[in-house]
């Protein structure tokens, strides 16, 4: 084991990935001389060259879709976006041709590519650069959605992304990179995609949280033992697609309480969807309503109080936990 | 600082000109100089001629001549409602599709748009094949799934049928560059309509392309309309392949009814992209006899515009040389043409008796490494 950043952790799972698999390359806006605009890709131009590490121009739907054709052909693209926001200009490749080629083509072409980068919100870089699209994404059939909130997560959950031989959106989160965590040095080290983890074990309310929000639900849970005795259980489901539901909804048949935490608009959020099947396969074991904190219903705003108030906090999702357990 | 001059230069320029800028020909034409031109053409024709076995030739007919009958059968059907959604036919452009891929080698790669049919046929597909697919039949070349947009052949190379206009750019250049990649010397041909040139999907592909030397080979057939909008209404530069120069991609104008120049426009393509890894970007000018798609008003065209082209249709061009040149006769050619017919009526009996894709199918081919949650977990 190695104390790691989540940085660090990404790193080493595309570089070790490099050098297993011939037909792997990356390619994105600086992520080969400048060395990664958040550094993810840090050293690996040098150490595996400009045919692996390829520095693209700004021209996301091209690049994309130039992946997605590679992969076509029998490559394993690593697409990056500087942040999942330039994203949204490739959304014609990501979801008409990579989340349905192997469907429309009768099987004949799979699409194994990772489109990976930060998602979310960062530091005061405001309403363009402060999106949680994994709604957007986890909406089609054909893709899978991954978001980790560890390092050994990031690092497991990048390398089986990148050996997996469907298209994968992998939500890094912008602030997050600079969180430390132990991560295990077997270079074969991976986790299955479509298993969530139990990030805390507890019997009084489940909290699911997903990237950003796993950290901040667990310092929730932190004091509302210390202080309340509430003993909340939290799960973070990694993938968003495929979900691991069985866990969750496991989880809330023992508990009877649930709060969904997420960085993203409220409205047809994956918390949404995850609120739907908690009453159709858990409904009578409920003992309170699901509760929903969200990021705030607006564009994310520049001035630094108000984009706190926009980002779920410790205090919000304690006072959910609350109101489920029916306290105060 | 110039200022602008809203005068042209000179008297006889003023002439020429029209009021959008475009210039007219020449009110006396120096008929001395057509026939000349003419001559010129012909010579170039005979030598086109010569470069290819008499087979090779009679070969070019069947295929263009197995494209227009099929075409014409798939219009028969879908009216008569044995086929559904979408039908996008290839009349007229025969000779594009013919001529470039017949300068291919059989594993270099084709891609194209929603109106496909014919790239699938002339890259080797089965008219059974494609008539199955439009059939929504699970023999069909995507079991179904595709349908008339969205052909595909994994064995024969051919990458799809794509029916977001100009989305097929960007993977083909992707194509291109995993050949690259591999250090193969296979090729890819990509084409697309005029329309898609308006599109960012096509600028960003040839930026790449030229900028990281990739093989492939753009062609652009200029029907002239996009669905029921000219070229003149959606385009601020007409001549799409000065375009090139954006990019210093290498371009040619080809004529789309001459299918021997479009296959020797191809062959210098091809030989740019499998020896020094460098794309072209083809224009083809060429028209196509039906409408856009099936449901056509055909209101934005005349009749008269329509039947001008058809005196250029590329199979009646072509079977001229062919009889000219005496390489051929036209007992051949009936013959070609009886066994193309019957081999289009072989895939609509093969399409109607194939079975419908079991109902287990819609939940396959989603994912190629499915994943079950509650499974992987106690695993």
């Amino acid at each position: 084991m190695s104390t790691i950043t989540i940085r660090e952790a990404l790193n080493q799972a595309i570089r070790e990935e490099l050098a297993r698999d011939e037909t792997v390359f990356i390619m994105g806006e600086e992520v080969a001389e400048y060395d990664g605009a958040y550094k993810v890709t840090r050293g690996l131009f040098h150490e595996f060259g400009g045919k692996r590490v390829i520095d693209s121009p700004i021209t996301e739907l091209g690049f994309a879709g130039l992946g997605v054709g590679a992969a076509m052909a029998g490559l394993r693209p690593i697409i990056e976006f500087m942040t999942f926001n330039f994203s949204i200009l490739a959304t014609d490749q990501i979801v008409n041709s990579a989340a349905k080629m192997l469907y429309m083509s009768g099987g004949q072409f799979k699409i194994p590519i990772v489109f990976r980068g930060p998602g979310g919100s960062a530091f005061q870089v405001s309403s363009q650069h402060s999106q949680a699209l994994e709604s957007w994404y986890a909406y089609f059939p054909g893709l899978k959605v991954v978001m980790p909130s560890t390092a050994a997560d990031a690092k497991g959950l990048l390398k089986s992304s990148i050996r997996d031989d469907d298209p994968v959106i992998f939500i890094e989160q912008e602030r997050m990179y600079g969180n430390k965590g132990e991560v295990p040095d077997d270079p074969d080290f991976t986790i299955p995609l479509g298993v969530a983890d139990v990030k805390r074990e507890g019997k009084d309310v489940t909290i699911v949280a997903r990237s950003l929000m796993v950290p901040i639900a667990l310092k929730a849970a932190e004091k509302l033992e210390a202080e309340q005795g509430v003993s909340c259980e939290v799960i973070d489901p990694r993938t968003i697609r495929p979900l691991d539901l069985p866990t969750i909804i496991e989880s809330v048949k023992k508990t009877n309480r649930v709060v969904l935490a997420e960085e993203s608009h409220p409205i047809c959020g994956v918390n949404a969807e995850i609120s739907a099947a908690i009453m159709e396969h858990a409904f009578d074991y409920l003992d309170a309503p699901v509760k929903r904190v969200s990021g705030a219903d607006v564009p994310m705003p520049y001035a630094k109080n108000l984009e706190q108030l926009a980002i779920p906090d410790v205090d919000k999702i304690i006072a959910a936990v609350k109101e489920v357990a029916y306290l105060d | 600082m110039t200022k602008p001059s809203a005068a042209p230069p000179s008297a006889a320029g003023a002439e020429e000109q029209s009021s959008t800028g475009v210039i007219d020909p020449p009110k006396d034409v120096d008929k001395k100089k057509l026939a000349k031109e003419r001559d010129q053409a012909k010579e170039r024709q005979k030598d086109r001629l010569s470069a290819l076995e008499p087979a090779q030739l009679i070969d070019l007919y069947r295929q263009m001549t197995l494209i227009r009958r099929f075409e014409e059968k798939a219009a028969e059907v879908y009216v008569a409602g044995k086929i559904g959604g979408f039908c996008h036919l290839y009349i007229g452009q025969e000779a594009v599709a013919v001529g470039s891929i017949s300068a291919l080698r059989p594993d270099d790669y084709v891609l194209g748009s929603y109106r496909e049919h014919g790239q699938a046929l002339a890259k080797g597909m089965s008219a059974r094949a494609i008539m199955a697919e439009l059939y929504g039949k699970v023999t069909g070349c995507s079991k179904g799934k595709g349908g008339s947009m969205h052909m595909f052949d994994k064995e024969l190379n051919f990458l799809g049928g794509h029916a977001i206009v100009g989305g097929q750019i960007p993977l083909a250049t992707g194509i291109a560059f995993a050949s690259k990649y591999k250090g193969t010397d296979q090729v890819t041909i990509c084409y697309f309509g005029e329309a898609a040139v308006n599109q960012g999907a096509f600028h960003e592909s040839l930026n790449m392309a030229q900028l990281w030397k990739l093989p492939c080979i753009y062609i652009c057939e200029n029907n002239q309309y996009g669905m029921g909008t000219s070229v003149d209404r959606a385009m601020s530069l007409r001549d799409i392949a000065q375009k090139s120069c954006a990019y210093e991609i290498a371009s040619e104008f080809v004529d789309g009814m001459d299918v021997l120049a479009i296959r020797e426009a191809t062959l210098r393509a091809v030989e740019r992209a499998r020896k020094d890894y460098l794309p072209t970007l083809l224009e083809i000018r060429t028209y196509r006899f039906m409408g856009h798609s099936m449901s056509d008003p055909g209101n934005y065209r005349t009749r008269a515009e329509i039947e001008k082209y058809q005196e250029r249709d590329p199979i009646k061009l072509f079977v001229a040389s062919l009889l000219e040149e005496k390489i051929t006769d036209q007992e051949t050619l009936d013959k070609i043409d009886r066994e193309v017919r019957e081999e289009v009526e072989d895939s609509v009996k093969f399409a109607e008796e194939s079975p419908l894709p079991p109902p287990e199918d819609l939940y396959t081919d989603v994912y190629a490494n499915p994943i079950d949650p509650a499974k992987n977990r106690t695993a």
